[in-house]
């Protein structure tokens, strides 16, 4: 039993924050996202340099082999920077989707090591999904069909976008045609690995939020103690103290159940869907009380669009509904915990 | 990461288990917050110790077995689903054994330990006065030197169970000119000295769960004092961190209330159609006490890597008492029109037992310092906001 990262997951989690503080500051954010695309090909090429689009690529084909338990990590970076979520869809989900089929499906390999190098997008059609993110940019959309996982370029779909209140989403509602050649794996092999895949959505979400609440909290904190007010700065008062000491511990008591379960999802415990929900609920909360609470003791600053507050609030509110909306988590965790059979109570903390 | 228990640690459950089975009473015992239940709780702790159960972590040289963190919450777990009577000496055995361990002579640790782990002498704490409650450093007691005693004079309150405990440990005032935290001392005094009057306090649920404590000259032999005079404040703080922190509440007394909570839920499935918010503060609360669990295990790691709990023990104060108050405020709707029945109703549910559980879950919050006190803490100590 040991709950704790190792040195390696933490120094890697250390270098990409690091990497990530210096080349996607929030004025670099604000001006890729005033472009068109949304995307800036130069901060992705050198994700990709620092390893990040190979980190869960098997080694074999060229990628660094990490788990879930890795991304538990990773992704509250991408969530602390706000980083536009391609990235966690590309190198984190589709890749472990494609993982997740048999050897020999086609075009599975070339797939994975392209990934690793960075040379390819991918967009992930998830039925949980109603509208799909990055599919204007990417160049494989991976879609379910009947179960069955089909891969698609951008130029077989249709797709029509949809403006988000966060302006780095970029949503699309497709249109797909998919055909005997497009198919990957049929829905045997497809279903598994789009449960699959929902959980990793749904973990990467929660990883991205709980960056995010992080990264809320460090701005409030930071406004606190410069603002001032009554001839004192505002964070010497209770109510301004109490809202952020809240925050802090949402985001405390969160960590756990997100690591919790990444390590579920690691090793295929049949418990993994509940934990994943759990950890959804339980990031995407403290990100929402971040928000309120930071905006709350922003004052009117924090209404402007001129705080960097603002992007990681609209990124948190936009997440929300994302791989999963409340109530879609909320049900999976109500069918586990009040089934007749379910092995609940404080034996079964770790499962049954 | 791996979540998984080694063979060590299995064969350990198993154990605790086993020895639970042959050996919890069938019938809950009395409330400790009477004469008769304090002391079926004292045979009962008495029990544990016999068989080296009681201070699991404490080393074997004190009727422990040296276990680890990780073994305590495995320990804690069988416990409390065995419905084990709830642990009556946790001001002896988890705030004063510690700092005797930390602070006292060997002659003090050789006396007293074995004591408290058998619970033979009982304890209760003496640190809140009626005009020193949250502001701690207010207290006025004294403790005046003279030769090889202290003579004690002042009054504290909020003691718990001190009606029926044999001694009290707390701060007193040693040096009269001294302010605040300074000129403080940590004393132990016999309950029974000359000079100790006690008046019984009616909680909430009309018992006499605590007490005032009236000091009149009472001498106390400068053996009993922990720590050096005047110290009193820096021995305290490490003490209040132990109470916090994870030892006091383990997360298996939450987990088990959220089990019974769930299966009061589904024994009563007419209230989701009038209520059904009820059906998501049931989840919430099973959510709730499975992160606690989770959270205990992730520092107990930490832990174990040399980490030391700093605020997050204020953090856990907030979460467990919140989450209390959620668990039996959510029983006390599914309950509706039974809710309000005391035990001997005739048709009392569970024994009124979420009832009890209620009227104690409005204490969480203030005991143990307020959950304003521990917001506070947070928010200077651990988000480094400035002090008022
Ligand atoms: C069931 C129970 C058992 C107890 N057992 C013991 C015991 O065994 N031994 C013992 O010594 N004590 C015991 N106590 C006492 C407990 O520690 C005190 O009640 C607690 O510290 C609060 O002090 P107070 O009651 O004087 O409230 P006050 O300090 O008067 O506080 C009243 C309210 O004001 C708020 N407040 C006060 N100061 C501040 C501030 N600076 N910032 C924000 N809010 C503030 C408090 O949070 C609270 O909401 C027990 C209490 C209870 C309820």
């Amino acid at each position: 039993m040991d709950f704790t990262f190792t040195e390696d997951q933490l120094a890697f989690r250390e270098a990409i924050s690091r990497f990530l503080m210096t080349e996607a500051p929030p004025e670099m954010l604000r001006e890729i996202w005033e472009t068109e695309e949304g995307r800036s090909p130069t901060m992705r090429r050198k994700m990709a340099e620092q390893g990040l689009t190979a980190l869960s690529v098997p080694e074999a084909q060229g990628g660094l082999g990490m788990d879930d338990i890795a991304w538990s990590l990773m992704t509250q970076e991408l969530g602390y920077y706000a980083i536009a979520d391609s990235m966690a869809d590309t190198a984190y989900v589709a890749t472990g989707l494609l993982n997740a089929l048999p050897a020999g499906t086609p075009r599975r390999d070339e797939l994975l090591a392209q990934i690793a190098e960075g040379d390819v997008r991918i967009a992930v059609g998830h039925p949980v999904n109603p509208l799909v993110a990055d599919v204007h940019l990417a160049d494989v959309v991976l879609v379910e069909h009947q179960g069955e996982v089909h891969a698609l370029s951008r130029e077989q779909i249709g797709y029509e976008r949809n403006p988000s209140i966060d302006s780095s989403r970029r949503l699309s509602r497709l249109s797909v045609t998919p055909n005997a050649e497009s198919c990957l794996a049929d829905a045997v092999h497809g279903r598994q690995a789009w449960d699959q895949t929902l959980n990793r959505g749904a973990l990467a979400v929660a990883g991205q939020s709980l960056g995010l609440a992080q990264r809320m909290l460090d701005l409030s904190v930071d406004y606190v103690v410069q603002r001032k007010q009554f001839g004192k700065p505002i964070g010497s008062f209770q109510a301004v103290k109490h809202h952020l000491a809240d925050v802090a511990s949402k985001i405390e008591f969160a960590k756990p159940v997100l690591y919790r379960a990444a390590h579920a999802l690691a090793r295929g415990e049949a418990g993994a869907a509940l934990c994943v929900s759990h950890a959804k609920l339980a990031c995407c909360e403290a990100a929402w009380l971040a928000a309120r609470h930071g905006i709350q003791v922003h004052g009117a600053m924090g209404y402007t669009w001129e705080v960097d507050l603002q992007m990681f609030m609209k990124r948190c509110w936009a997440l929300d509904s994302s791989w999963g909306d409340r109530a879609f988590h909320k049900s999976r965790v109500a069918k586990a915990v009040l089934a007749d059979d379910a092995t609940i109570g404080p034996q079964y903390t770790f499962g049954s | 990461m791996h979540l998984n228990y080694t063979d060590k640690q299995n064969a350990f459950r198993a154990e605790v288990r086993a020895w639970l089975k042959d050996n919890v009473p069938s019938q809950p015992l009395n409330s400790y917050d009477t004469r008769e239940g304090f002391e079926e709780h004292r045979a009962w702790e008495r029990k544990l110790y016999d068989s080296r159960w009681s201070m699991v972590m404490w080393p074997e040289h004190l009727g422990g077995r040296g276990c680890d963190l990780i073994e305590w919450l495995i320990f804690e777990e069988e416990y409390y689903a065995a419905n084990a009577p709830m642990r009556v000496n946790q001001n002896g055995q988890l705030l004063l054994g510690p700092t005797l361990m930390e602070f006292g002579s060997e002659e003090q640790k050789r006396h007293f330990l074995p004591r408290i782990a058998s619970s033979e002498d009982m304890w209760a704490q003496g640190w809140s006065e009626p005009n020193a409650g949250s502001d701690m450093a207010a207290i006025r007691s004294k403790a005046i030197r003279d030769g090889d005693h202290y003579v004690v004079s002042g009054q504290k309150t909020w003691s718990t169970r001190a009606s029926f405990a044999d001694w009290t440990f707390g701060l007193f005032r040693s040096d009269p000119q001294s302010q605040r935290h300074h000129g403080l001392t940590y004393l132990m005094v016999p309950l029974d000295s000359p000079g100790v009057t006690i008046r019984p306090i009616k909680a909430l649920n009309g018992k006499e769960a605590f007490a005032e404590i009236f000091f009149d000259e009472v001498r106390v032999p400068v053996e009993h004092r922990i720590g050096a005079e005047g110290q009193g404040w820096h021995v305290a703080m490490a003490t209040a961190g132990f109470e916090r922190g994870l030892l006091l509440r383990s997360p298996a007394r939450f987990q088990q209330t959220a089990k019974r909570l769930v299966a009061l839920y589904q024994a009563n499935p007419q209230i989701a159609e009038r209520d059904p918010g009820v059906r998501d503060a049931v989840i919430e609360s099973w959510m709730g006490a499975q992160a606690y669990a989770q959270a205990a295990y992730h520092t107990v790691g930490l832990v174990e890597k040399g980490a030391k709990i700093g605020a997050e023990a204020s953090i856990n104060k907030i979460v467990w008492s919140e989450l209390d108050l959620k668990m039996h405020e959510t029983a006390m709707r599914i309950l509706g029109a039974y809710g309000e029945l005391r035990g001997t109703a005739p048709e009392a549910v569970d024994g009124g037992s979420w009832l009890e559980g209620f009227l104690f879950a409005q204490a969480g919050p203030i005991y143990a310092g307020t959950n304003e006190i521990q917001r506070n803490i947070i928010a200077e100590r651990m988000l480094g906001l400035p002090k008022a």
